[in-house]
């Protein structure tokens, strides 16, 4: 297995994060077949709760168990884990202190939606603590088990506190097993074996969001990857005929004439029908130059960036594969 | 696509009647640009109104001379025929805040105040945005300063978190924790808290070596202390529940018509006709209808081809390629909202194209209002 050259060698935990309904979930599953392609091991992680791998990916709903998903381009495993916090904690509370039973009576007393209304950092705490041990975890060789990990995490307005968890609970819980796995947690999120991504849109909000986000993760001390900027249009025109669209000067004579060539309207019918689809050229340009100005203040982060194309039949499996080959062409794995 | 009925915006904006709008949906949708709109078109038509918005876009909210989360309202534009709108941004913390100094004496306040534990709680996102956008609600309308509040519903990723949000707030509040937590303060109490008590030496010894003993100590004060102001939380969430059902209420809810938006305002719609709160109608936003409709996709894709294979008027065949796109589009709008309109026939609809620019100006409120009003 050559170790291939992309912009993330050497990371380890992929989080993936952005405004919601941009494409957070598409991302990360397309991220990780693109990961695990050439034959490597990927887990995929979701922490929400709602199933958007299993449907994503056509499956019916996951247990809270790492089960082989996918076979990535060229051969790889994606696996995927829906993570739930109780039985995190159920796991936990086993693991390290053997209380099997104690554990059991206190989720049927509801801590963990206890916790999760007063303190989400502690079930934060949970679910990042069983992501980076799969990320830390090894097999009987001594090698990881894992080539990467990638995360569908909470938005961009919450990953901050989602991944800053010594921070969050630090307030609740100063000494003691819960502050220490924290500790150890940090551990793996603050290091360079972690990137957090970003995904947008070319539009104002989902952009701002991912700026901000981007400077609240460096306010933080956590590592930015890539931003991801999904669902783009190809331009259908060449730049001029949009330039003078933009400035209201689109050549309606000769959109006519075509149109009379391509035997669709004659006569005056051909220049209204012209001046009607005009309206659809100008509205295209002037988005297209939106889109522009939206790429040039995404610019202002360093951060590098990729273009995933806006797959119009919507996402299936083979578009999945199809998004996963663009992240691989440009680099991002 | 299906036939509908329209969703008259203006009988309702001019109904003194009206007195709530609540605008609802999933995330994303317009929701905030709906409720702003409203609002402006309402003071344009004599109501004095005001918008709660919850996360305006940062240049809308500055348009609207909103620069930081303040719980006060502020006049953003006065029309011609008196009417005037107001509009705030939602301070979740402080209005938690306030609720417990409302409730309890000084020094319990002060308590809760201080907890960790509470600090967490009222600056998280789950549920206590929502319960404090209806907590909101109630105070604006008891002042009566308004005659006409419009809401905006916090970025959940359910529209319907926003319904459930005060009454999992209360069952929380309610729950078994939080009484084994504080069933050592009252043992000898009722029979159950005996009963809790008994598994009491187990899981109090878990927690311990879990959470570290302050831990504990600090869940139980603060538990505690919410405990003693607990009716009052329960009374007002009762209050503005019975307000959501009031007849002087409309709910709006808002989807883009995409399979998820649409699915979720159908729940949406059914849960609001089980609560028994009235519904005014949907609103379509973001619609993509092409102005040259009357030009199929598949005709305008085929004289396309044609004119490519020729090698002629390349521009053409670009505009129409665009067309076929934009009609394919609109195409797929009108499928998701068809499974909306078969599934509710009688539910009025509004529909809102989709701007080329975000709105983030008094003009572009007004241009939504207008499509609002017309759609
Ligand atoms: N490149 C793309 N082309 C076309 N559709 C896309 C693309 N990426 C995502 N989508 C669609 O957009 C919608 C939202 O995507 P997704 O569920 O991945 O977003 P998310 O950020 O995970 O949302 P949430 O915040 O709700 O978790 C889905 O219907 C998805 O199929
Ligand atoms: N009809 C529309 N045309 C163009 N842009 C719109 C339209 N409606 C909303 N937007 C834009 O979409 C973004 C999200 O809208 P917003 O009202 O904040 O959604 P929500 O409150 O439902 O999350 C904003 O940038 C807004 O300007
Ligand atoms: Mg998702
Ligand atoms: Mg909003």
């Amino acid at each position: 297995m050559d170790s291939p050259d992309t912009d993330w060698d050497g990371v380890r935990l992929h989080v993936v994060t952005g405004k919601g309904g941009t494409g957070k979930t598409t991302v990360a599953a397309a991220l990780a077949l693109a990961l695990a392609s050439g034959g490597r091991k990927v887990l995929l992680v979701e922490v929400e709760g709602r199933q958007g791998i299993a449907q994503i990916f056509d499956l019916p709903p996951l247990p809270y168990e790492e089960r082989r998903i996918a076979v990535a381009p060229s051969g790889g495993d994606v696996f995927a884990l829906a993570i739930d916090p109780e039985e995190a904690m159920l796991e936990y509370m086993e693991m390290f202190y053997g209380m099997r039973r104690a554990g059991r009576a206190l989720t049927k007393m509801g801590l963990v939606d206890f916790a999760t209304t007063v303190a989400p950092g502690f079930r934060d705490v949970l679910v990042t603590g069983k992501t980076t041990e799969a990320v830390r975890r090894r097999g009987r060789d001594g090698r990881r088990v894992y080539d990467a990990v990638v995360l569908d995490a909470p938005p961009t307005g919450r990953i901050t506190r989602f991944l800053n968890v010594t921070q969050e609970v630090a307030g609740l819980a100063r000494v003691g097993p819960i502050k220490s796995h924290s500790d150890l947690v940090h551990g793996v999120v603050k290091s360079p074996e972690t990137a957090v991504h970003f995904v947008t849109l070319l539009e104002e909000m989902p952009v701002q969001e991912t700026l901000d986000g981007v400077a609240d993760l460096a306010g933080a001390g956590l590592p930015a990857g890539g931003i991801f900027i999904n669902m783009v249009r190809e331009s259908l025109l060449p730049q001029a005929a949009l330039d003078m669209a933009v400035k209201g000067r689109f050549d309606v004579g000769e959109l006519a004439l075509g149109l009379k060539a391509a035997g669709l309207a004659d006569g005056a019918d051909a220049g209204s029908l012209a001046e009607a689809l005009a309206e659809e050229v100008v509205e295209h340009a002037r988005r297209t130059e939106l889109e522009r100005a939206e790429r040039e203040s995404l610019a202002a982060s360093t951060l590098p960036r990729y273009e995933l194309p806006l797959l119009t039949d919507g996402v299936d499996l083979a578009g999945l594969y199809e998004l996963a080959e663009s992240i691989r062409t440009q680099g991002a794995a | 696509m299906k036939k509908s009925v329209t969703l008259d915006i203006d009988a309702i904006l001019d109904d003194r009647g009206t007195r709530i709008i609540v605008c609802c949906g999933s995330g994303g949708v317009g929701k905030t640009t709906t409720a702003a709109a409203l609002g402006l078109r309402a003071a344009e038509r004599g109501r004095c109104a005001v918008v709660l918005t919850v996360d305006p876009a940062r240049r809308l909210a500055q348009s609207m001379g909103l620069t930081e989360l303040d719980n006060t309202p502020r006049l953003v534009s006065e029309g011609e025929s008196g009417g005037q709108l107001y509009a705030m941004m939602l301070d979740m913390k402080r209005t938690f805040d306030e609720i417990i100094e409302a409730h309890a004496d000084p020094e319990r306040a002060r308590q809760i105040l201080s907890n960790p534990f509470y600090q967490s709680l009222s600056s998280s996102f789950s549920g206590t945005q929502e319960y404090m956008a209806m907590e909101k609600l109630g105070q604006l309308r008891r002042s009566d300063e308004w005659d006409l509040i419009i809401v905006d519903t916090p970025p959940s990723r359910s529209a319907l978190d926003f319904l459930d949000a005060p009454e999992r707030l209360g069952r929380f509040l309610d729950g078994r924790f939080i009484k084994l937590l504080t069933a050592p303060a009252k043992a000898g109490g009722r029979s159950a808290f005996r009963l809790l008590n008994a598994g009491f030496g187990i899981v109090a010894g878990a927690m311990t070596k879990l959470l570290g003993a302050q831990v504990i100590k600090d869940l139980q004060t603060f538990v505690s202390a919410l405990d003693a102001v607990f009716g009052g939380f329960r009374q007002r969430a009762d209050l503005t529940y019975k307000l959501l059902q009031a007849p002087g209420t409309a709910f709006i809810v808002v989807a883009a018509p995409e399979r998820d938006a649409m699915r979720e305002a159908s729940y949406f719609v059914e849960r609001l006709a089980e609560e028994r709160m009235p519904l005014a109608g949907l609103v379509v936003n973001r619609v993509h209808e092409s102005p040259a409709a009357t030009l199929s996709g598949v005709r305008s894709a085929a004289a396309a081809e044609d004119l490519e294979t020729r090698g002629e008027h390349e521009l053409t065949a670009a505009v129409l390629r665009l067309h076929t796109g934009r009609m394919q589009l609109a195409a797929r709008e009108h499928r998701e909202q068809d499974h909306f309109i078969g599934a509710h026939p009688t539910v009025p609809i509004a529909k809102v194209a989709a701007m080329t620019e975000d709105v983030h100006d008094l003009a572009g409120l007004r241009r939504v209002g207008e499509l609002l009003a017309n759609g």
